[in-house]
Formats: C-alpha cells, sequence, structure tokens
C-alpha cells in the first residue's frame, strides 16, 4: 500500500478478543467431553482424580497467576514509559510460563512411570470411565501447554519489540494482545485446574 | 443494459500499480482486491477438480455391478470428492474471493481491517489444500470415510486419514481468520454515511456467516484434533470397548459441520439480495427482514445439528427438540424467499446471465429447502435416511443454492474488476444447459432415494438401473454448460466488450467507483448519502 495504514488500536484489540473467543471454544469442545464423561462415569472420574498430584496443580496454579498479574503490570508500565520495567515484567512472566511447563514435565513423567497414559496397559485393564478421564486430562492439558509455549513465545517478539522501542506508550497494541492472549492461558488453567484436581 | 462508457481503463487500477513485479506482486500481496483473485482462482481451481471427481462418480453409477471402479476406489473418491468441494471450494468460496473483492468497497474502505492477516489466511488455506492433497498419494492412499471422518472407523481405517483431517484443521485456521477479519473490518471500517441500515445485504449476509465461522470452526478444529489423538496415541475417547461413546463425535462434528451448511449458503443468499433489485429496477423489498434473517439463520442454525443423527440411537427427546429447531430455521429462510419474490413483483425484470441464475436460485434452493424438512421431521427423516435422496437434496441447496449464485456472482462482479464482459447469449445457453442437466441429475437422486437407493454404495439393485442412468446423462448435460460457460466467460474478461463503472445499473458503492478499481478503491474517502437499493438517491435513471 502506498499509503501509510493508520492505525486503529480499538480494532486490533476487537479482532483479538474475536479470536480469544474461538480459542475458548476449541477448549471448549473438551469440556464438553468432560461433562458428558463425567456425568456417565461419576465414581471412576472421583477415583481418577484422588490419584492426581494436588501439589503439582496448586503450585503451577499460583505460578500461573502470578505471571498473569506481571503481564497485566506490563500493559500499565509501557502507558507511563517505563520500558525497562516492561522487558523485566514481560520476562518474569515468560519464566513463570517456562516453570510451568518444567512441574508439567516432572508431574507428567511421574504418572507416566506409574503407568498413566493414553492407551497404557494399566488403563486398558482398569474400568473405563478412568481410561476416558486420563485421555481427557493428557489431551486438555496438552493443549493447554502448547498454548504456554505460542504465549511464551509471543511475549518474548513482544518482550524483543519493546526493547528496540517499535511498541511503545504512544502504540502498544501488540503488547496489549500479548497480554490478553496470556491471560486466557491462565483463564483456561484456572478451569482445568479445579475439574481435574479439586473437585472429584 | 449496454455499456455506455468505451474509454480504457485508466492507469491506476489495482492491475497495475503494484511495488514489487512479477508472480510476487501476487503471492504477496495485502491488497484485498488480489487477495480476492487468488482466492477466487484457487477455490475455483479445486471445484473444478471436484467436478471431474464428481463426474467420475456419477459414470460408475450409470450401470449396475463394477463399470469404471472397484468399491474401494469408489470410497477414497466420494470421500475426497466430498472434501475439496466442501473444505476447499465451497466453505472458502464466497468469503474468499467475492467476499474479498467486494466487502470493503461496498463498505466504503480502502482494504479489510487486517490486510495481512488476509493474506496470511490465503497461504493457511493454501498449505492445508497442499496437505490434503498430499494425503491423497502417500502412506495408505486417500482416505475412505466420508467427508464427514466418522469414527470409529476412521480410527481402524488403513488409508491417510490423519494428514488429510490435519489439513482440513489447517484450512479452519483460515476460516477463523477471515471471519475475525470480516467481523472487526465491518464493525471499524465503514465509510461515514454507511450505517447498519444502508448496508448492502451482500455485506450483511458475510457478516452473519464471519460469526459463524468464528464460533463453529473452533469445534471442527478440536473434533479433528480428537481424531489424530485417537489414531496416533490411541486415547479411545470415542471406543466403546473403553469407555467412549462414538455418538459424542458425531455431535462435535455436527455442532460445527451444520454450522458449516450456513457459511455456505448464507453469503450466497446475500448474492441474490444484491443482484435481483438491480435486474428488477425496483428497490429491494424488506430490507431489514432480509438483514435480520441472515443473522437469525446464523443464530438458529447453530443448534439443529442433532438432526443429522435422528437414526443414531441418540434420545426421543432429543430427537423431538432438534426436529423442532430445524422447522424453526425454515421461517427466516422462507422470509427471504418471500422477500426476493415480493421484489420481483411489478418489476422491470431484465433477464440477463446473473439475473437468470439467480432466479434459478431460488427455485432451486426452495426445492433443496422442502426437501430438507422431510429429513427435518424425524418420523419421514427415518425412511429417506443415508438414501440417495440425501445426497439429491444436499446438492439442490449447496450446488443449486450456493454454486449457481456463485456463477451469478461471477458474471454480475467479474466484469467490474477485468473492465470486459462476456457475451450474453453463450451465458444464457450455457446458464439453460446447467438449468436442465442439473435438475435432470439430482431430481433422479430424489426420486432414488425415495424409492429405497441407499448413498455411498458403488453398486445396486438392477430396478434403480434407468434412474440412475438418466442422472448419469444429466451431468453431463451439466457438465458441457459449465465448459461453456468458463470458456465464454473467461474469453470475455480477456477480450470482451469494454464495460464502464456502472454496467447493470446498480446503486451499491462498488459501481460508483472506476472500472477496473483503482488500487485504495477511492480517491478520496466516500461520503455515503443514501441507501444500497436506493436507485433514484444514487442518480440511476
Amino acid at each position: 500500500m502506498s499509503h501509510p495504514t493508520r492505525k486503529d488500536h480499538a480494532g486490533a484489540k476487537l479482532g483479538m478478543w474475536l479470536f480469544l473467543f474461538t480459542e475458548l471454544l476449541l477448549f471448549g469442545g473438551l469440556f464438553l467431553l468432560y461433562g458428558t464423561y463425567l456425568a456417565r462415569y461419576p465414581r471412576e472420574f472421583a477415583a481418577a482424580g484422588r490419584e492426581m498430584h494436588l501439589g503439582f496443580g496448586t503450585a503451577n496454579t499460583v505460578i500461573l497467576i502470578t505471571s498473569s498479574l506481571m503481564a497485566a503490570m506490563a500493559v500499565t508500565a509501557i502507558q507511563r514509559n517505563g520500558r525497562r520495567q516492561v522487558v523485566y515484567l514481560l520476562g518474569g512472566t515468560v519464566l513463570c510460563g517456562a516453570v510451568f511447563l518444567f512441574n508439567k514435565y516432572l508431574e507428567w513423567s511421574a504418572e507416566i512411570g506409574r503407568g498413566i497414559y493414553p492407551g497404557s496397559p494399566r488403563l486398558a485393564a482398569g474400568p473405563p470411565g478412568e481410561s476416558v478421564f486420563y485421555s481427557l486430562y493428557y489431551l486438555t492439558v496438552g493443549l493447554h501447554g502448547l498454548h504456554v509455549l505460542i504465549g511464551g513465545t509471543l511475549l518474548t517478539v513482544v518482550a524483543a519489540r519493546v526493547g528496540r522501542g517499535t511498541i511503545h506508550a504512544g502504540d502498544f497494541a501488540w503488547l496489549e494482545n500479548g497480554a490478553l492472549y496470556w491471560h486466557l492461558v491462565d483463564l483456561v488453567w484456572i478451569f482445568i485446574f479445579p475439574l481435574y484436581y479439586l473437585v472429584l | 443494459m449496454k455499456p455506455t462508457d468505451q474509454t480504457p481503463p485508466p492507469a491506476a487500477s489495482f492491475w497495475n500499480d503494484t511495488g514489487r513485479s512479477g508472480i510476487t506482486a501476487w503471492l504477496f500481496s495485502t491488497d484485498h482486491k488480489r487477495i480476492g483473485l487468488l482466492y477466487f482462482f484457487s477455490v475455483f481451481g479445486f471445484f473444478l477438480v471436484g467436478v471431474v471427481l464428481g463426474l467420475l462418480l456419477r459414470i460408475e453409477l450409470m450401470a449396475p455391478g463394477r463399470t469404471i471402479m472397484g468399491p474401494q476406489t469408489y470410497n477414497a473418491l466420494f470421500t475426497v470428492h466430498g472434501v475439496v468441494m466442501v473444505f476447499l471450494f465451497i466453505i472458502p468460496g464466497f468469503q474468499g474471493s467475492f467476499g474479498n473483492l467486494i466487502m470493503p468497497i461496498q463498505i466504503g474502505a480502502r482494504d479489510v481491517a487486517f490486510p495481512r492477516l488476509n493474506l496470511f489466511s490465503w497461504w493457511l488455506y493454501m498449505g492445508g489444500a497442499a496437505i490434503i492433497l498430499t494425503s491423497l498419494f502417500t502412506g495408505g492412499g486417500p482416505p475412505d470415510t466420508g467427508w464427514t471422518f466418522y469414527l470409529p472407523f476412521s480410527s481402524r481405517t488403513g488409508t491417510n486419514v490423519s494428514l488429510a483431517v490435519f489439513g482440513v484443521f489447517i484450512v479452519g485456521f483460515s476460516s477463523i481468520a477471515t471471519g475475525v477479519n470480516f467481523v472487526t473490518t465491518i464493525h471499524r471500517l465503514r465509510a461515514e454515511g454507511m450505517t447498519w441500515g444502508r448496508l448492502p445485504l451482500f455485506v450483511w449476509s458475510l457478516y452473519a456467516t464471519a460469526w459463524v465461522q468464528i464460533l463453529a470452526t473452533p469445534i471442527l478444529g478440536i473434533t479433528l484434533v480428537l481424531i489424530i489423538a485417537e489414531r496416533l496415541l490411541g486415547t479411545g475417547l470415542f471406543d466403546p470397548s473403553r469407555g467412549g461413546d462414538p455418538l459424542m463425535y458425531q455431535h462435535l462434528f455436527w455442532i460445527y459441520s451444520h454450522p458449516a451448511v450456513y457459511i455456505m449458503i448464507l453469503p450466497a443468499m446475500g448474492v441474490i439480495s444484491d443482484i435481483i433489485p438491480v435486474f428488477a429496477r425496483k428497490p429491494i423489498f424488506g430490507y431489514k427482514m432480509i438483514a435480520f434473517s441472515s443473522l437469525a439463520i446464523a443464530a438458529a442454525g447453530s443448534l439443529v445439528w442433532g438432526h443429522h443423527m435422528f437414526t443414531s440411537g441418540m434420545s426421543d427427546t432429543a430427537i423431538l427438540v432438534f426436529s423442532f429447531l430445524t422447522f424453526v430455521v425454515a421461517i427466516p429462510s422462507a422470509i427471504k424467499v418471500f422477500n426476493w419474490v415480493s421484489t420481483l413483483y411489478r418489476g422491470s425484470i431484465s433477464l440477463e446471465a446473473p439475473m437468470l441464475f439467480s432466479l434459478s436460485f431460488i427455485l432451486l434452493f426452495s426445492i433443496g429447502g422442502l426437501t430438507g424438512l422431510i429429513q427435518g421431521a424425524a418420523a419421514t427423516d427415518i425412511h429417506v435416511h443415508d438414501t440417495q435422496f440425501v445426497v439429491g437434496h444436499f446438492h439442490y441447496v449447496i450446488f443449486g443454492g450456493s454454486g449457481f449464485a456463485f456463477f451469478a456472482a461471477m458474471h454480475y462482479w467479474l466484469p467490474k474488476f477485468y473492465g470486459r464482459r462476456y457475451a450474453e447469449k453463450p451465458a444464457i445457453i450455457a446458464w439453460a444447459l446447467m438449468f436442465v442437466g442439473f435438475n435432470i441429475l439430482y431430481f433422479s437422486m430424489i426420486v432414488l432415494g425415495l424409492e429405497g437407493m441407499p448413498r455411498r454404495y458403488y453398486d445396486y439393485l438392477p430396478e434403480f438401473a434407468p434412474l440412475n442412468l438418466l442422472s448419469t446423462i444429466g451431468s453431463w448435460i451439466l457438465a458441457a454448460g459449465l465448459v461453456l460457460l468458463l470458456v465464454n466467460l473467461f474469453r470475455g474478461l480477456r477480450s470482451g466488450e469494454r464495460v464502464g463503472s456502472n454496467p447493470w445499473g446498480g446503486a451499491t458503492l462498488e459501481w460508483s467507483i472506476p472500472t477496473p478499481p483503482p488500487t485504495e478503491n477511492f480517491e478520496e474517502e466516500p461520503v455515503v448519502s443514501h441507501g444500497p437499493y436506493d436507485f433514484r438517491g444514487a442518480g440511476i435513471p
């Protein structure tokens, strides 16, 4: 285009919100299956849910909420021209994401060590509802982990651009949308945590 | 309606104004008109692939027993025909091609809200299409599950389902990107004076469609991921022996795929609503109700997916509810049909090619809609479920409806972008051939289905032979019409008569700018002072 594109901050945010709806619906399919199968196998779900590592789950919840706080603070900081602060806060957010994934790695290793993974002989021998529970758990948490990875990459790019000054107080749609995406990642976990670790 | 303006196209048209050179000026262009043409030629290319596959299927069914292929090839061909036509032609078709070409101009914008996302969505589409095509020639060969990929069969077949499903997943992303882009564009980029009540009905229909794309496509995405997980990890979520339920797959699949039918038909209805007033020389009748019914179809149509599953063993309560909701969707659809007919009443109708395709749309879509109600009623559905009746019904709606509207749009809008037009007489002969061939082809299927011939079998009982032969002959007449249409249209666009800025006498904004449109569409930002069908306000005699 020969004309410079005019920035439309509100338009960019509207587009991001629409995209976030689609992400919610993507996870919505898995939550729908969870609801249906919970109604069918309440006892097996409860038994399987008690075997989850509450410690890992709780630690990861705290880590993600903290990271989301830092992402929100970064959005405020950039409006006050605190470029260095923004980079540090985003760095903290991404670091939290990495710790979250490392915890997930430890947790999954422990579970796989006990013979719990989709299609494992142990689950094949157990009651049918149990294998459904763990399959859903691995898929939902795996898809969520993928989103943590994407969100972390996105925020790293944003942090680099803040450092270079291409994202600044006058035009921070990228930062705000990146933070929105990170909040979505957080929000989905806020549903996963009680459904798989707490209520059963 | 003779073209009045014989001057050559201005040098500043979007064809020659570009920063890049050669092929990259197209492949990496963020101009909505260039992306629209990229989309148009890609989707239309896949349409022609689908047509050839469909013709082969009809040749196989010409006579009982093996004609040109065995059962496995037949299964693969109808699967690929479905996947190509649904996911690569008609779902991205209108939004990608005419949506991109026309919508920004109709709302008085220079481009869509996110031009780079727009280009990215075309690349995603092409990437997904390439993956789907690769799946046909690698691994265990082309998928043989039908385009619905029903589990548990799709997790057990040795054919290359995973790769094909992954390709469809990528195409889904492209669809979401377009949906997000269009909703944002229509909210943010309308020109001054372009109020919601002055939006052309084509834009209204794209708006409703974009919402369906945003809200339904993610469900398809997760469903496809689950098929791949079922095949690669053995999750067993739909495997009864491990506690899963195949019905849940059908629910998830149709939660997307029924609304997807409205992604296919709503923009077609928008095209018809734009064409009919121009060729009837009368403002559209019931503008508000047509706009509203697009939204109503999008909303109610999202709640009717269960009518694909009446014979699956779902509860009777669910069947009753889904059956009722299906009848509810018929109301806004009928509102549109009645409004189009009322627009024609006492109009000064001129029967040129776009109008003939639009009028046949009304007839064919009505036949498709009414046969749909036969399946929407649970009792009659039991009789026709999984028969050729369903195939006939679906093609009446999607080919007779959306397909004919696509041809109408090609004749109506492509001259605007090429600056030249097709010859009228061959276009009308092509239309007549297609209309006759179409009805012979698909009405035979409706009758065959009522007589009890099942779908998706390469063989059948001898008593079905005469109608099957007739149906195949119809497919040849249809194909002959299509070839004539293509030759005439594209020869016309290359070297036909030049057209001026407003060859049809339309009142929407795209007819107020030069032909072909300049790169930035409008010399200066337009201020809209009249409605889209206010011919007098637009100064058209």
